[in-house]
């Protein structure tokens, strides 16, 4: 479903260039389990951010379900960000003035849903994510692990194909981040297509497959026979 | 997202910054009462003065000698010629005119009146029966040379000189000596305070021949004129000046001024002195404009990772250029209505403080405040808002 050609994409610091991702040819199928890691600097996020079209290569054709993406308009993307893709991030990324709930309503009121419905939908993701009691908190009175549940929530609220999260559990201890990874296998388990950047090994492992990254090139790039 | 996903967004956003929005909102509305309680004032003042001038009479022409235009009395001094006075004929002429209801020949002077063992010295008009209808007056007891009794030696005085000289008794049928002549009180003018800067409670009223008789003239200080109608004002006018010319020997000599012309000039000024007033209130909007654009920016920058992450959800440039637009419109829509109030209550002070100015603010100006309110805090928020929406995503995720 995601199929990547000699995508490049370079950053410029004042004459320098940084080449963030050189010559990446990848192809992930739909309801794969991947894995990103390598070194910092060697383009984990930029390729992360690539794929969830919040950036754009410099050089290379991006194709999403045979579409070809670098030819859409910025609606158009944003429309796919919105239906297809669903990103979970380290810093968990709530907006601090609205409650738990209000977050994961988010993506809901971006589609244009009608707000009953719409309540309906976060209830239930409430009562997944198991946030029912926090559900009028604002994120400052949440713990890292359900700050970062109400953003599982919100990513998935609107059942993206593709789950994008670079370093889920950066922020957490090692107890709570096990949690979060169980909650993102079990999206994989549905039918999800997960994609997990991290500097643990230990969790990149527990992917299907692992792709190992350096210098903006794909170095690795291993499938476990087992699943 | 729908416009009322954006309203309701936007409106939860303007609450939960409670105090920015607040400072906001007091800036406009201290912008918008601005021009509410400015125009009342200026409104109200020309009002005033208007009613103030309105009551002196209906209709009135006042005929007065000399030429107004420059050239004309240019021209006489150049020639040595003074104009020539209005005379009790001349007023009579005017008074057969087709357009003229009524006239009242007047003359204007000081003397010294005496009586009950008092002395002071008032300010005499010498007129007819007339000079108390075509001026508005009112008598709160008796009459004044009733219709062709011109020739009696009456007087009216005006309320507070009544009240002074006969305090306890009663002032009609009292003798009183008014320079060399004696007089007999025949009607006390109703108290009506200063109007146009004449009081007509400190003056006395006398028949006409006995005031050019006391003030040794023959001729006349003015020719008050009352036109039968609104629309005959003009024509009154035209004729006036034909007749005087005719009998000052084809000279045009004579001023005529219609009431309804110095009322148009007041009102011309005092609306000018108005829109100006406004203006300069207005000015304040626009600097609470400046501060909605500057908190805006602010917002924006503080914002930013929130805009970020509403990109990588898929909130379009659009989404964020409307969310942030409609903070904007809550914010103006809110001093707006608040500033609207605050002017309102504002006026109405005024016209607790000062009864006799009718201090309400003209529609206009309330409108235009509050269109101006709007104007601005949309404009303001114009550059902060596609500021926002250019945001790159990635970026503003890093930003912390
Ligand atoms: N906006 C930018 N401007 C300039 N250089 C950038 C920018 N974003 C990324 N880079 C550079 O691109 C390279 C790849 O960055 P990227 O964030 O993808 O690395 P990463 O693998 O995610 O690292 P980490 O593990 O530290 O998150 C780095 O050298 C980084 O400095
Ligand atoms: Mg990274």
């Amino acid at each position: 479903m995601i199929r990547l050609t000699a995508i490049t994409r370079t950053f410029h610091m004042g004459d320098q260039a940084v080449y963030a991702l050189n010559d990446i040819n990848l192809h992930i199928a739909s309801g794969e389990y991947v894995s990103i890691m390598g070194p910092s600097g060697s383009g984990k996020s930029t390729l992360l951010n690539i794929i969830g079209l919040l950036d754009k290569p410099d050089g290379g054709s991006y194709e999403m379900d045979n579409r070809l993406i670098t030819d859409l308009s910025e609606t158009e993307q944003a429309q796919i960000r919105r239906e297809k893709i669903g990103f979970v991030f380290q810093s968990f990324h709530l907006v601090p003035r609205l409650t738990a709930a209000e977050n994961i309503e988010l993506p809901l009121i971006l589609s244009g849903m009608p707000s009953a419905q719409r309540q309906s939908l976060v209830n239930d993701a409430l009562q997944a994510f198991e946030l029912k009691e926090r559900a009028h908190h604002r994120p400052a009175e949440l713990s890292g692990g359900q700050r970062q549940r109400v953003a599982i929530a919100r990513a998935t609220i609107m059942h993206p194909s593709v789950i994008l999260a670079d370093e889920p559990t950066g922020n957490l201890d090692h107890q709570i981040g096990a949690e979060v990874m169980l909650l993102l296998e079990n999206l994989h388990h549905t039918g999800t297509t997960l994609i997990v950047v991290t500097h643990d090994r230990e969790l990149g492992l527990r992917a299907h497959r692992q792709i190992g990254m350096r210098d903006g090139k794909i170095l690795t790039d291993q499938t476990d026979d087992a699943h | 997202m729908t416009l009322t996903d954006t309203l309701q967004t936007s409106f939860k956003t303007v609450v939960s910054y409670r105090v920015r929005s607040l400072l906001i909102i007091l800036a406009m509305a201290l912008g918008v009462a601005a021009v509410v309680v400015l125009t009342a004032l200026g409104d109200g003042a020309r009002n005033y003065v208007i009613n103030q001038f309105s009551s002196i009479g209906t209709n009135l022409l006042v005929v007065l000698p000399g030429r107004a235009e420059t050239s004309g009395s240019f021209l006489g001094a150049v020639l040595g010629q003074t104009p020539r006075d209005l005379t009790l004929k001349d007023a009579q002429l005017l008074g057969r005119l087709p357009q003229v209801r009524r006239y009242a020949p007047l003359n204007v002077g000081a003397a010294e009146l005496s009586a009950a063992n008092r002395l002071r010295e008032v300010t005499v008009l010498g007129s007819t029966a007339n000079l108390i209808p075509i001026r508005h007056m009112k008598l709160a007891q008796g009459s004044f040379l009733a219709h062709g009794t011109e020739r009696n030696a009456q007087i009216v005085l005006g309320a507070k000189i009544a009240n002074e000289f006969f305090p306890r008794s009663q002032a009609i049928g009292q003798r009183v000596r008014l320079g060399d002549n004696r007089f007999l009180v025949s009607g006390v003018l109703a108290s009506q305070g200063e109007s146009m800067g004449f009081n007509t409670d400190e003056i006395v009223i006398i028949p006409i021949d006995y005031a050019q008789a006391l003030f040794n003239t023959t001729s006349l200080f003015r020719i008050l004129i009352e036109a039968k109608s609104h629309s005959e004002i003009e024509s009154a006018k035209q004729a006036i000046l034909a007749t005087m010319r005719q009998s000052h020997d084809g000279e045009d000599d004579t001023t005529v001024i219609t009431q309804d012309a110095i009322l148009a000039t007041f009102d011309r000024v005092l609306q000018a002195l108005t829109l100006a007033v406004a203006g300069i209130a207005a000015i304040s909007l626009i600097v609470a404009g400046i501060l909605v654009m500057n908190v805006m920016l602010v917002s924006v920058n503080q914002r930013t990772a929130e805009i970020g992450l509403l990109k990588a959800i898929g909130a379009t440039s659009t989404d964020i250029r409307r969310l942030f637009f409609a903070e904007a419109v809550w914010l103006s829509l809110a001093g707006a209505i608040l500033g609207f109030l605050l002017g309102q209550f504002g006026s109405l002070m005024l016209r607790l403080a000062y009864p006799q100015l009718p201090a309400w603010a003209p529609a206009w100006a309330s409108i235009a405040g509050i269109l101006v309110a709007l104007i601005t805090g949309i404009l303001a928020s114009l550059l902060p808002a596609s500021q926002a929406a250019r945001l790159d995503a990635v970026k503003a995720l890093g930003k912390k």
